[in-house]
């Protein structure tokens, strides 16, 4: 595919950078708001939104911010950007504001937006920085609905909301599924993304043995590589 | 007082940042691999947050709230962290060497850690006074010392240990995580 069409740049941020089982980014929000598999949506909806708009202002500006002050310039675009967002959310769907909370004016700081201002829309057209912007936020979406599906799943036996595995009934005597509550709780978040890149490391592995190059060799598989490369551009 | 204290138990222990709340993760996961390092970042943590939490309580009571521009308070607020670590940054530099000496690779990273925004943000949520969200910043960031530090005490032990190749680094160090998120549930009995 050729690079910088829109096409190619949706593939990439849905599949071959996927922000959150590739880059490991944005880690804050995928554990804290995957509780269920529509609060995973609504979040990566709303951060989807977020990160288009602030890749193509950031790239519309890219030639009038001084290198020096970048980062705040991105800082204060993003910021703008999440308060437009929180205003209509609490306007027009409370009860979604409701369940993310304090993660909306977090998304702020997302490593992932920040990261895809200063790697991609500061250097790149606006209308590939507006796909680069979406693929990524789908990705985010896909990867944070798929969390939230199995520990809702896992959790509570229901998805989307619906229940889907019959609960058990201990006064009727009725068989059925015992939700694991731990799940849906602080530490069910932690092992299920253990397990998703426990996975995604076999498979890396395997292919790395079949000599196929891995999508990203030279990510160590932890946050600090995102935080180093927002601490270059601060200090630079 | 016994207010102050509850608030800063709940803060430390009980919703410990990292562990329930999952705010400063990156931080956490990437820069536990020493006691050492762990512990130096911990330290930045708690100058950083006690002070932000205390010149961003100022700024909403007495700026933004009688100028009715509290919907603002996310810009104002990430930028208030922004310029606060550069300058303590350069501070530190000028004013107490050794200390930047100690925490100065520390500061930079400390902007994009969002328990910083996070407690700026909690302290108006929850309408804490300038005493109390300076407590709260400041217990938060000594839970977050608290975890990191035992975080970097767990993978110093498990560094010579078997563990399956699909295990090794980032999920092994989330499964511990969880773990001790499990564990720190037991203190949610204390207040």
């Amino acid at each position: 595919m050729k690079a910088n069409t829109p096409m190619e740049r949706l593939s990439n941020g849905i599949l071959k950078e996927n922000p959150t089982f590739v880059l490991m980014l944005g880690m804050c929000p995928t554990l804290a708001v995957t509780t269920s598999a529509i609060n995973g949506i609504g979040m990566g909806l709303t951060t989807t939104v977020i990160l288009a708009a602030s890749n193509l202002m950031i790239s519309l500006l890219r030639n009038f911010i001084p290198d020096k002050v970048r980062m705040p310039a991105f800082i204060v675009v993003v910021a703008s950007f999440v308060t437009i967002v929180q205003l209509l959310l609490e306007g027009f769907i409370p009860s979604l504001n409701d369940a993310l909370g304090l993660y909306i004016p977090l998304i702020v700081v997302n490593c992932i937006i920040l990261g895809r201002a200063e790697a991609y829309a500061s250097k790149n057209p606006p209308v590939p920085s507006l796909f680069d912007g979406i693929g990524m936020g789908l990705g985010f979406t896909l990867s944070i609905t798929c969390i939230g599906a199995v520990r809702e799943l896992l959790g509570a036996g229901q998805l989307f909301g619906k229940q889907i595995l019959p609960l058990a009934d201990a006064a009727a005597g009725k068989m059925g599924f015992e939700p694991i509550t731990i799940f849906i709780l602080a530490p069910g978040a932690f092992f299920v993304l253990a397990f998703l890149s426990a996975f995604q490391n076999k498979f890396r592995l395997g292919a790395a043995k079949r000599g196929i190059d891995p999508s990203n060799p030279d990510c160590g598989g932890s946050c600090a590589s995102c935080g180093n490369s927002m601490c270059k551009g601060k200090r630079g | 007082m016994k207010e102050l204290l509850i608030i800063g138990i709940g803060a430390a222990l009980v919703n410990n940042v990292v562990l329930s709340q999952f705010l400063g993760l990156c931080p956490f996961l990437g820069v536990s691999k020493k006691i050492d390092t762990a512990a130096g970042m911990g330290g930045a943590v708690i100058f950083v947050i006690t002070l932000s939490s205390f010149v961003t309580s100022v700024i909403y009571k007495f700026i933004l709230v009688p100028t009715n521009l509290t919907y603002l308070q996310t810009i104002v607020f990430i930028l208030i962290i922004a310029a606060l670590v550069q300058f303590v940054e350069m501070f530190l530099k000028k004013v107490m060497p050794p200390l930047y000496r100690a925490l100065g690779v520390y500061l930079p990273l400390i902007t994009t850690n969002c328990a910083v925004l996070g407690v700026a943000i909690i302290n108006v949520q929850k309408d804490y006074n300038v005493l109390q969200g300076t407590i709260n910043g400041f217990a938060t960031a000594v839970g977050f010392t608290i975890a990191i530090v035992l975080m970097a005490g767990l993978r110093e032990k498990i560094e010579y240990n078997d563990i399956p190749k699909a295990f090794q680094g980032f999920p092994i160090v989330l499964l511990i995580s969880g773990l001790m998120a499990i564990a720190f549930f037991g203190f949610s009995g204390l207040i």
